[in-house]
């Protein structure tokens, strides 16, 4: 299929002078034909791209759409995408991604992810101290939010200490942009030997952690140890470079709206609120979550067919101004924030949601309250931000408190 | 108000439970939804509608008096 040249490209870049807002093109596109086509991999596919927060509901909520990146006319961020195992089920239509998820939905319930709140409030505490004895200006990504994700998954999964740095260094191959597809294979097949043997030690000598319960339900002979391992994997990928981002862009809009910062330092119920609409407002999963058709279907007047293609960036969805009042206005006061597509919506909506809140509720406050005199140790318009890779991101970024 | 959950659908993504924890729980074995209250008293409605709002499976029904 080639694209017209009235067709746009898709874009991952946000505006230079608005780096927290998505690209100008999209509210464009909304206003003028929300459902519409653009172009990817240079033009060789051109997927339709949903704008509006009601169609791309009804997209990610219609069983008409399939996940499986394997379809010819999936809008795949690459033409080579690697074929992932059935344990990544992001990529896997029910009844296989029920079955998948099923195995660790009770690990993400909330009841026991309240349970994990003193080890996440204790981590927190720790990696602050590190960073405040450091003597001058930090980065505060390699100090604080990649760290503190990935400690909390290892602590999930029952990952000894002294193998994070390798799984942090692998994870980051995994989602980069720019790496081939053989470099991806190759680090994800790294952690996946790794947890391979973990589930093996576990069986050996169990703990209170997922692995151990995997192992569990492989000998019920529920799945295999290589699901097992390759669900350890996903949960790692999955949930470790978003949080991170998620606390460093956070922080990055806390300190670019000083006035709100009072109200991250507020209760319970106010810091669980305002954790909603940074969720909306930073919505850092913008590669737009990738559907092809499996049946004809009609959206919001547009006719899919089946074999094409849907882009639904999450991002775009979270700023139609037809749900959110004035959506480019950080208001952590917002009374419907958790309508946020943020999670994505359907069957695949984020798993570790429990996980990732109470992560940010205890987080983003103490932050705030341990260094009130933080700031930015280079101007705005320094900061390297990740533009090209499906999690929205920074390089680095240097602190001073 | 009436609430009905249908279990099958659910994909345990908890937010129900973190909305209204009086009326939502989640079953040990496997997280999905448990219905503690189908006729919730009035101060919870809202919490009530805006879980059926954001349930990502549709699985809350909701019939209003
Ligand atoms: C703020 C942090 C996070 C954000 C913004 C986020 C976002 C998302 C989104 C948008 C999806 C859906 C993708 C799609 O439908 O195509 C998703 C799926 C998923 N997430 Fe997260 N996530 C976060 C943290 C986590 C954490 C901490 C974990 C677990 C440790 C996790 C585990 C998963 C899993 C397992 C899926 C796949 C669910 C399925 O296919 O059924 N995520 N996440
Ligand atoms: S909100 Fe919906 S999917 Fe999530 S736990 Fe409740 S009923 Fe299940």
């Amino acid at each position: 299929m080639t694209s017209s040249p009235t067709v746009p490209a898709f874009t991952l870049v946000r505006p230079q002078d608005a780096p927290l807002d998505p690209s100008p093109l999209y509210a464009k596109l909304r206003a003028k034909q929300p459902i519409s086509r653009v172009s990817l991999w240079e033009g060789q596919l051109s997927p339709w791209l949903v704008t509006r927060w009601e169609d791309a509901r009804a997209v990610l909520g219609s069983p008409a759409f399939s996940a499986d990146p394997t379809h010819a006319g999936a809008p795949t961020f690459r033409k080579d995408t690697p074929q992932g195992r059935r344990g990544f089920f992001l990529n896997q239509d029910d009844p296989v991604h029920a079955m998948m998820r099923r195995t660790l939905t009770r690990e993400f319930m909330v009841k026991r992810i309240n349970e994990l709140r003193p080890a996440i409030a204790r981590l927190t505490d720790e990696l602050l101290t590190d960073l405040t004895e450091l003597s001058g200006p930090a980065d505060f990504v390699e100090h604080f939010a990649l760290p503190l994700p990935s400690l909390v998954i290892c602590e999930l999964l029952g990952v000894p200490y002294e193998d994070h740095g390798f799984f942090q260094e692998h994870s980051k191959a995994i989602v980069d942009f720019n790496a081939t597809a053989q470099e991806s294979t190759q680090a994800l097949a790294s952690v996946s030997e790794y947890l391979l043997g973990l589930v093996e030690t576990k069986r050996a000598e169990p703990g209170n952690d997922v692995i151990t319960r995997l192992a569990v339900q492989a000998d019920e002979g529920v799945i295999t140890d290589q699901d097992a391992a390759d669900l350890g994997a996903f949960l790692l990928i999955a949930g470790h470079e978003t949080t991170a981002n998620m606390i460093a862009l956070s922080t990055i809009t806390l300190l670019a709206h000083p006035d709100q910062i009072p109200h991250i330092l507020g209760g319970q119920e106010q810091v669980a609120g305002a954790v909603e609409e940074l969720l909306r407002y930073v919505s850092i999963v913008h590669g737009g979550l990738r559907r092809t058709a499996v049946e004809d279907v009609t959206i919001d007047g547009v006719t899919i067919r089946a074999g094409e293609g849907v882009i639904v960036p999450i991002h775009v969805a979270n700023r139609d101004p037809e749900l959110f009042t004035a959506p480019d206005d950080l208001d952590l006061d917002r009374a419907n924030a958790r309508q946020h597509l943020a999670f994505g919506y359907g069957i695949h909506q984020c798993l570790g949601q429990p996980l990732a809140r109470a992560e940010l509720q205890i987080v983003l406050p103490e932050i705030f309250r341990r260094l009130p005199e933080l700031k930015i140790a280079v101007p705005m318009d320094e900061i390297a931000f990740k533009q090209d890779t499906v999690v929205y991101g920074v390089v680095e970024l240097p602190v001073a408190w | 108000m009436h609430v009905e959950v249908d279990v099958p659908r659910c994909v345990a993504s908890g937010q129900c439970v973190l909305l209204a924890p009086d009326v939502f729980d989640q079953r040990d074995e496997d997280g999905l939804v448990v219905l503690l209250n189908e006729n919730p008293p009035a101060e919870l409605h809202d919490a009530v509608r805006e879980s059926a709002t954001v349930c990502p499976a549709a699985a809350i029904r909701l019939e209003e008096a």
